[in-house]
């Protein structure tokens, strides 16, 4: 820590524009917090005093806010912050043994800050680029289509202390890699045309196509939007200056997903559209964007796009010169934390708090964000209500299932030969999207990502629809050759990194599931251990306070039933094993002093030398 | 008309608007377990140890408003069979040394322990490195024993208006942090009289210099179980004899 090293002054220069630039407003700590990182570095703890007195906020909260996103750094990161996707599908691509090569090329062990401050090499969870991984972030930039090549030069590029506009513009290219199109995909929508429609119809026969439509939740859930846009509509607002919110959900943080950054980088009109004639159905005046800290890179040209839509009239006061009708959409940046995808996280995050979901009821559609009506909707859904906005609800009805209207636009990554995005009416099986995506020797499908559900083989004929197969799109592939215990091991770890913490079971709960997987996977494993990992499903599941801890155990109880071989090779026996391995617990004085060797270890592991993890 | 009502384990327990489930059963005198709830303070449901079923469905009582005609399901083997296991996981997730600890028999995680018949902690201890501050002149803060139910969080913000502390860290790594850049309580404004250094239901704020004012075998749990204290639920003051 070398927090002397800033020099007060000029800390207080620095800090005083970023928070004059945000209007003084607590409510964008968060934004504030990254804006201040990306100056300093990182958040050393002068900056979080002086942020908090700015603010007038208690210390102890803005260090509370710092405390809690991943891509938010107490501690000094180094020049080249390089952060591995750690999905399974990076995994599968090799991303492990391409880490542990950055590693080695730079000399450095991965999660500490080199001693000479240049760089530090970590994991983070799923960047959204599945479709052409293994990736990374570094500096918060995405790279992608990792090799043993690009990594050795990445690791040169660093030790050169190369600037990241002077690295090959190569690395940073992300394809859309749309693989089938339809209803959304297929058609060109010029900006405001949607928009237009909406206003011609009115805001009450807007809601009436909405529901003609019955357009559903594209974030998984499933709720009938019109639902949601009536109740909004319907909710009085608080306060004398009270006013209704409508919120893109572009936290797309389900691995596996990525369907939102194609929508954000080439339909982004579509989605501004589906925001601002949302707001003018259900009669609220600001939007706000939360878009995931991995898809930084986005921000640049959406904030043009926006400006060009306020030179068109398509946004600002009097909506396409009709007086009366206003509308404004603000971008907020996240950090790093999966729950704030949870919509009631992300209601507390957009007001610069912790990503804590909050208790329901109220919903957000009474008491949303900043306490007003808010409307939450996926990036998808928005894109959706745009189409029914200029199609009609009967027509979008038309498509899909009678439960499950229009289409779903799908993740597709792991073992296929052509990764991406692909565009169906609700009701496709699972088998016809594996045959177009040449998923040939595929022995199980995650749908939805880890808080969805895995299928196996027998289960292809089934349909993704909410009736049958819901998701909220993704569809991560394993072949026939794949250890269906190491992607449950995967997920356990996906989170129990992504836990907020904030109720016992959750917090508790996913750490011990790590405990019992690796235990399991260290070779200690007995039956014992899967009974604790159903006892705690079955508590996550009624207890947890939110999604996340409900889901949490889900991967690990769907592979346990479908997959069981791949557990029960592991176990060493079908009674107790204690966790205490003591060779295990002389791991810390082998590395110390560099020794192997047989003597180096106890027990069976001693006859095995270099088994050691 | 009839007053608002809610079936509590078969019970008819009156309500009055706006109340919650927890509310309700404690104005009764019926104790549903819990840690990080207390009424003086806005609920927050987070310990999930008040998780009851309500029309078949798993709520927090603390913060589910109740309902008229709301059947509960409370006191049954399966909801204090996953009660119990959720006091394991805050056993093991901190350090907690009843034998040892100033605040034994006064402590609400080790009476709601005999209460729902916790033998033992069940998972591999944690064992977490969390140094204690006893930088204060007066108050020591053993974190060790901190079972992050916030109610210091509250009471310092919400009736001290000091906001002498929060939370930091997410997921497993989650923290009780003190408001100063040092990090220690002596360079906050925090003082014994604050309501803060009341509400702690475990052993975390400690009073320094009065350890074992009453011996162990006559403090408030030992004397009765937690249940039956069910309408004098709040926790010992400082200092405060029993």
């Amino acid at each position: 820590m070398t927090d002397e090293s800033f020099d007060a002054g000029r800390l207080d220069d620095t800090l005083q524009a970023i928070v004059d630039g945000h209007a003084r407003q607590p409510g964008q700590l968060l934004q504030i917090l990254l804006a201040a990182q990306d100056s300093l570095g990182y958040l050393p703890a002068a900056a979080l005093t002086a942020i908090a007195r700015a603010l007038d906020l208690p210390r102890a909260q803005v260090e509370g806010v710092a405390g809690f996103y991943s891509f938010l750094h107490l501690a000094p990161v180094g020049r080249y912050r390089v952060l591995f996707s750690d999905n399974i599908t990076d995994r599968m691509l090799g991303s492990g043994e391409l880490l542990d090569r950055l590693c080695n090329k730079l000399w450095i062990e991965r999660g500490k800050l080199s001693e000479d401050a240049l760089v530090s090499v970590d994991t983070t969870s799923c960047t959204g680029l599945c479709d052409q991984g293994p990736a990374l972030l570094v500096n918060g930039r995405p790279l992608s289509r990792l090799s043993a090549e690009r990594v050795d030069r990445i690791a040169e590029l660093i030790r050169g202390q190369l600037p990241l506009a002077d690295w090959p513009s190569e690395y940073f290219r992300i394809d859309d890699n749309i693989r089938r199109r339809d209803a959304v995909l297929a058609g060109e929508w010029p900006a405001g045309q949607a928009l237009r429609a909406a206003l011609g119809r009115g805001a009450e026969a807007m809601l009436g196509e909405m529901k003609l439509a019955n357009l559903r939740g594209r974030g998984g859930a499933g709720f009938t939007t019109a639902i949601k846009w009536e109740s909004a509509r319907r909710a009085p607002c608080h306060g004398e200056n009270g006013v209704r919110y409508v919120v893109a959900n572009a936290d797309e943080g389900e691995p596996g997903t990525f369907k939102d950054r194609v929508l954000l980088s080439s339909y982004a009109d579509l989605l501004f559209d589906g925001m601002t004639l949302a707001g003018f159905t259900i009669g609220a005046s600001q939007g706000l964007l939360y878009l995931r800290g991995e898809y930084a890179y986005l921000l640049p040209a959406l904030r043009d796009n926006l400006a060009r839509r306020r030179r068109d009239g398509l946004l600002g006061p009097a909506l396409c010169g009709q007086a009366g009708v206003d509308f404004e959409i603000d971008i907020h940046l996240g950090a790093g934390a999966y729950v704030c995808g949870e919509e009631t996280a992300l209601l507390e995050s957009l007001e610069g708090k912790r990503g804590i979901p909050r208790s329901r009821p109220p919903f957000p559609v009474t008491v949303g964000y900043r306490g007003q009506p808010t409307v939450v909707n996926n990036v998808e859904t928005l894109c959706k209500a745009a189409l029914v906005a200029l199609k009609g609800g009967a027509w979008f009805a038309g498509l899909g299932t009678k439960q499950s209207t229009g289409t779903k636009l799908l993740s597709i990554s792991g073992d296929v030969e052509t990764p991406g995005i692909y565009e169906y009416p609700f009701g496709v099986s699972v088998k016809q999207v594996l045959y177009d995506c040449g998923a040939g020797n595929a022995q199980a499908v995650q749908v939805s990502g880890p808080s969805g559900i895995c299928l196996a083989t027998h289960e292809f004929s089934r349909c993704i629809a909410f009736e049958d197969v819901p998701t909220a799109g993704a569809l991560m592939v394993f072949g026939a050759h794949r250890d269906m215990f190491e992607v449950a091991r995967n997920f356990a770890h996906f989170f129990k990194h992504e836990s907020c913490g904030f109720c016992t079971p959750c917090r508790v709960g996913t750490s011990l599931v790590v405990n019992c997987m690796d235990k399991i996977a260290n070779g200690h494993g007995s039956q014992y251990e899967i009974n604790e990992i159903f006892k705690i499903h079955r508590l996550l599941h009624a207890a947890s306070h939110c999604g996340l801890g409900q889901a949490a155990c889900n991967p690990l109880f769907d592979t346990l039933q479908k997959f069981r071989p791949a557990y029960e090779r592991r176990l060493r026996s079908l009674d107790f094993e204690p966790a205490f391995d003591l060779d295990q617990a002389l791991a810390a004085a082998r590395q110390m002093t560099g020794r192997d060797d047989a003597d180096a270890h106890f027990g069976l592991a001693a006859r095995a030398s270099g088994v050691d993890s | 008309m009839s007053p608002l009502s809610i079936l509590l384990d078969g019970l008819p327990v009156p309500f009055e608007d706006h109340q919650t489930i927890m509310d309700a059963a404690l104005a009764a005198g019926i104790y549903i377990p819990h840690l990080c709830h207390h009424p003086e303070f806005e609920p927050q449901g987070s310990c999930k140890l008040c998780t009851v079923k309500a029309n078949g469905r798993y709520v927090s009582a603390c913060t589910m408003p109740a309902r008229d005609g709301m059947e509960v399901e409370n006191n049954s083997p399966d909801l204090n069979d996953k009660r119990r296991t959720l006091l394991q996981m805050l056993f093991v997730e901190g350090n907690h040394f009843c034998p040892s600890c100033e605040q034994s028999g006064n402590c609400m995680l080790q009476a709601l322990a005999y209460e729902l018949e916790m033998l033992s902690p069940h998972f591999d201890q944690f064992y977490p490195n969390r140094p204690l501050d006893a930088s204060h002149a007066e108050v020591l803060l053993d974190f060790n024993r901190c079972i992050l139910c916030e109610l210091c969080v509250r009471a310092s913000r919400d009736v001290d208006g000091k906001s002498v502390f929060a939370l930091s860290g997410r997921g497993i790594g989650k923290h009780l942090i003190v408001n100063a850049e040092s990090g220690r309580l002596a360079d906050s404004n925090f003082a014994l009289s604050d309501k803060a250094a009341q509400v702690c239901p475990v052993g975390v704020i400690i009073e320094k210099r009065r350890g074992f004012a009453v011996p162990i075998g006559e403090r408030r749990y030992d004397v009765e179980p937690i249940s039956v204290q069910a309408e004098r639920l709040r926790p010992r003051r400082a200092g405060e004899e029993c």
